[in-house]
């Protein structure tokens, strides 16, 4: 360690003020600092010591929150595509293929973010900041493994561009990065984005007789828009996937079905879930309140029950589609979600009830958190004044006492 | 009274060094210094000595013309020997060469049963004069009370829960009577109350349980319970216009001498602490002494760093530097200059945390105390994290909306947020766990001073 750091302290002068390289400053400085912790020490007034956190663990810890979705995301891609093609794989053989499909979309997320990232540190003169770690990881996740990498890159450039550096950069933007990537890609190319895109069927193989890889949000609206309306249960049973058995509650919440690559399963959220919570990293009030919220929504269509979609059972809106993944790492994005502590509670609370409204009736989008999470991104800031409001009233009103 | 006010929200900060219930003796430094940089606020200092002179303890040495009636006074007697200035000749150090006698300025004296009687003109005057006044500190601002206004109330905060806090118990020991006499006096500036905040569990010495003519609260709970102001947030909180002073017990027992004694005794007892001690203990000594002659023999080899005050809101003074006037501490912890490798991501078990994310494991071990060394841990971002800062400050207070105001330099704003109910102090903890190493601090006082300017 002792050459690196000697080596490191030689090059330093080159990227100082004055140096060859002074305009990478910034680049050197990312680097020196991943490798080691600067020797800063705090100024003579103020705090003498600080805490052990900083916000490249910080960030660091959502990453690993997001290892176990990420983990069954690449088994469940090759899995998929070998039921498609009509083999019983091997474990191995599965995350073989879906490592070979996935590992490219992350790299070229974080290549693209990170030029990005990079490309704007320099001209404005700031550090690199982490903020990008989670980004770049998060946008492969909601996507399907189907889709071509330069849409990958290009949504990853509009969304860092677009929905974070025009506000100023990390810790100012309005929307979640990784969201906006999604909407981006859905609004922009619909036909890669939705239909029959979430399996990989490779070139060659052909395709098993009457397979249709459709995910459960689909197969819902299908069963409500369709001439003779079945209930959403039969819809699930009766589909290629049901007729297997393999589209019971169970296989929902574990996740062995088709989808975007790392959302399919509810309790590999849960259990990111429960890494953000224990280590306090993700507010478990906007998880809880996501859930309830969605969880309220759908009873509510129960009782009204005017087609099967509003019928289906409940619970069935927390473990199908990605209102999980949405709910752990979507929503709970601290700085584009509310600010406030109350706040929390409603924002997560609307993101749910506004799912499961734009799930059940508006057939042209199946997925409602994408544009939940996003509407309520926007409104957080109004939740927040009306919190911020009420504490200086219970000031104001002290006064007159 | 016997209703505890039960703090939930804090932190706590086991720091290795805490100092032994015992005193070292006294020592006396031979260079003493008054620092005006250690008031906030003071604006056009105008001394009153010139190098040569010799003063007694009490003996005026400046005061500010924008509060031209308060002085500030020798606390020992000797010989004015260096007046240090810095840039644009801003006055930072006056040094005196104590003698080894103390001779004092005599004040008029009273007996304890007469203070009542006393009027207020005449308590304003001595207090002013002696150089004891700058003690008392005015809420909204945090500054030297202005003795042309009258506060509704005062508050005295008789426990510390900052990291290596000595304890009031102990630094009062023998001064009980100048104690009350000195809450006497103060009872006579307000036209309210006078208020003792008490630790709400463990020991409370008699001299603060059993003070009269005051009204007595008590406080449980972590890091801030003690701060005079969260305090005075839970028992009558600051308004818009509303004024609160606020003095520390020693001071109040020098207060109380003044006035049977007739002099201004500036002598304090002060806690030695931090894990670069070598035996953390009390000593007796003056206010503004010398800081090598107390550290001399009893500090570990090493580099470190000298802080006048706790790790929280101290301030770091040099080697032969010299103890702050507010200051009952001298904190001795190592310098963190140094390099580690992947620091950001290493498991760190012997770095305390308020936070658990991946690797921060001192959540694990509540009773161990820790070695701190001065690093940052990290580096200057932006505001990413919410609702943590709203956890170590236990008042109904929004510190993250409060901060944004004040970088926004919104005034309406921060009037509203409750910016006149806190001071640095109170904010500390929020600077100590900020993930993005804000100097929340400073931003603070920078509020704090457009405000008091507006």
């Amino acid at each position: 360690m002792k050459a690196l750091r000697a080596f490191l302290d030689k090059q330093r002068p080159l990227f100082e003020k004055g140096g060859k390289f002074e305009k990478y400053y910034y680049g050197f400085e990312a680097a020196e600092t991943f490798l080691f912790t600067p020797n800063h020490t705090t100024a003579a007034k103020g705090v003498q010591i600080r805490d052990a956190v900083d916000l490249k663990r910080l960030m660091m810890t959502v990453v690993i929150a997001m290892i176990p979705p990420l983990l069954f995301g690449i088994w469940n891609m090759g899995y998929q595509h070998y039921i498609a093609i009509g083999q019983e794989p091997e474990f191995w053989q599965s995350v073989a293929l879906g490592a070979e499909l996935v590992i490219p979309i992350i790299i070229v997320a974080y290549a693209a973010g990170g030029l990005v990232e990079g490309l704007f540190a320099i001209v404005r003169k700031h550090p690199i900041n982490e903020g990008f770690l989670v980004t770049g990881m998060l946008i492969p996740l909601i996507l399907p493994v189907t889709i071509p990498l330069w849409q990958v890159a290009l949504a990853t450039i509009f969304a860092v561009v677009i929905a974070k550096e025009v506000f100023g950069g990390t810790g100012m933007n309005v929307l979640n990065v990784a969201m906006t990537a999604r909407a981006f890609l859905y609004f922009a190319y619909p036909a890669d984005m939705a239909g029959d895109v979430w399996v990989y069927y490779g070139e060659n193989a052909p395709i098993v007789e009457g397979y249709t890889g459709a995910t459960p949000l689909a197969l819902a609206q299908e069963a409500t828009i369709a001439e003779t309306p079945i209930p959403v249960e039969q819809a699930f049973e009766a589909s290629w996937f049901g007729q297997f058995e393999m589209m019971s509650a169970w296989d929902m919440f574990w996740g062995d079905i088709p989808g975007s690559i790392g959302e399919t399963s509810t309790l590999m959220c849960l259990i990111g879930a429960l890494i953000l919570i224990i280590t306090g990293v993700g507010s478990w009030k906007i998880m809880l309140s996501v859930f309830a919220g969605a969880y309220a929504m759908g009873l509510l269509n129960n009782a009204i029950g005017l087609n099967p979609f509003m019928e289906m059972p409940a619970y069935y809106h927390l473990i199908i589609g990605s209102l999980a993944f949405g709910a752990v790492y979507m929503a709970t994005d601290p700085v584009s979600a509310s600010h406030t502590e109350t706040g929390k509670w409603i924002y997560g609370f609307l993101i749910g009830v506004i799912t499961v409204i734009i799930r059940v009736f508006n057939p042209a989008y199946p997925e409602g958190v994408m544009l939940a999470v996003l509407l309520m991104n926007v409104f957080a800031p109004l939740i927040d004044h009306y919190v911020v409001e009420a504490n200086k009233k219970r000031r104001l009103s002290r006064a007159t006492v | 009274m016997s209703k505890v006010i039960k703090l939930k929200k804090g932190f706590n900060i086991n720091l290795a060094g805490k100092a032994e219930k015992r005193l070292g003796g006294e020592v006396l430094p031979e260079i003493f210094a008054l620092k005006p940089t250690d008031f906030h606020g003071i604006k056009r200092p105008k001394l009153l000595v010139n190098e040569g002179d010799t003063v007694k303890a009490g003996t005026p040495i400046l005061f500010d013309k924008m509060l031209e009636s308060v002085m500030f006074t020798a606390p020992v007697s000797g010989e004015v020997v260096e007046i240090k200035r810095g840039a644009k000749r801003k006055l930072l150090e006056i040094k005196i060469l104590a003698d080894k006698q103390i001779a004092y300025e005599s004040f008029p004296k009273h007996s304890a049963g007469d203070i009542s009687n006393l009027s207020r003109e005449l308590i304003l005057d001595q207090l002013l004069k002696s150089g004891l006044w700058p003690n008392i500190i005015q809420r909204p601002y945090g500054i030297i009370a202005d003795p042309t206004e009258t506060p509704k109330s005062i508050f005295i905060s008789t426990f510390d829960t900052a990291p290596l806090a000595p304890d009031y118990n102990f630094l009062l020991k023998g001064q009980e009577a100048h104690f009350q006499t000195g809450l006497d006096v103060l009872k006579k500036l307000t036209t309210g109350n006078v208020h003792l905040g008490l630790k709400g569990e463990g020991e409370v010495a008699p001299v603060f349980a059993q003070a009269k003519n005051v009204q007595l609260h008590k406080f449980s709970g972590k890091h801030p319970a003690g701060n005079v102001g969260v305090q005075i947030h839970h028992i009558d909180p600051i308004n818009k216009g509303d004024i609160v002073w606020t003095v520390k017990p020693q001071a109040v027992a020098q207060i109380g001498k003044l006035f049977t004694e007739g002099i201004y005794d500036a002598s304090k007892i002060i806690a030695l602490v931090g894990s670069e001690v070598k035996e953390p203990q009390y000593y007796r000594t003056y206010v503004g002494a010398g800081v090598s002659r107390l550290t001399e023999g009893k500090v570990k080899a090493g580099k470190n760093r000298f802080i006048s005050g706790n790790v929280l809101t101290g301030e770091k003074v040099a080697e032969d530097g010299f103890l702050g006037f507010y200051d009952n501490m001298l904190t001795v912890i190592p310098e963190g200059d140094n390099y580690e490798f992947l620091g950001w991501i290493m498991p760190q078990a012997n770095v305390p945390s308020f936070h658990r994310a991946f690797g921060l494991l001192s959540f694990l071990n509540p009773k161990k105390e820790f070695v701190v060394d001065t690093n940052t841990k990290g580096e200057e971002r932006a505001f990413v994290q919410t609702g943590v800062f709203e956890k170590v400050v236990p008042m109904d207070i929004l510190p993250t909306h409060l901060l944004k105001a004040i970088m926004a330099e919104d005034y309406d704003e921060m009037e509203a947020l409750g910016i006149y109910e806190v001071v640095e102090e109170d904010f500390a903890l929020c600077e100590f766990i900020d993930v993005s190493k804000h100097d929340v601090q400073a931003i603070l006082r920078e509020g704090l001073t457009l405000m008091q300017n507006s």
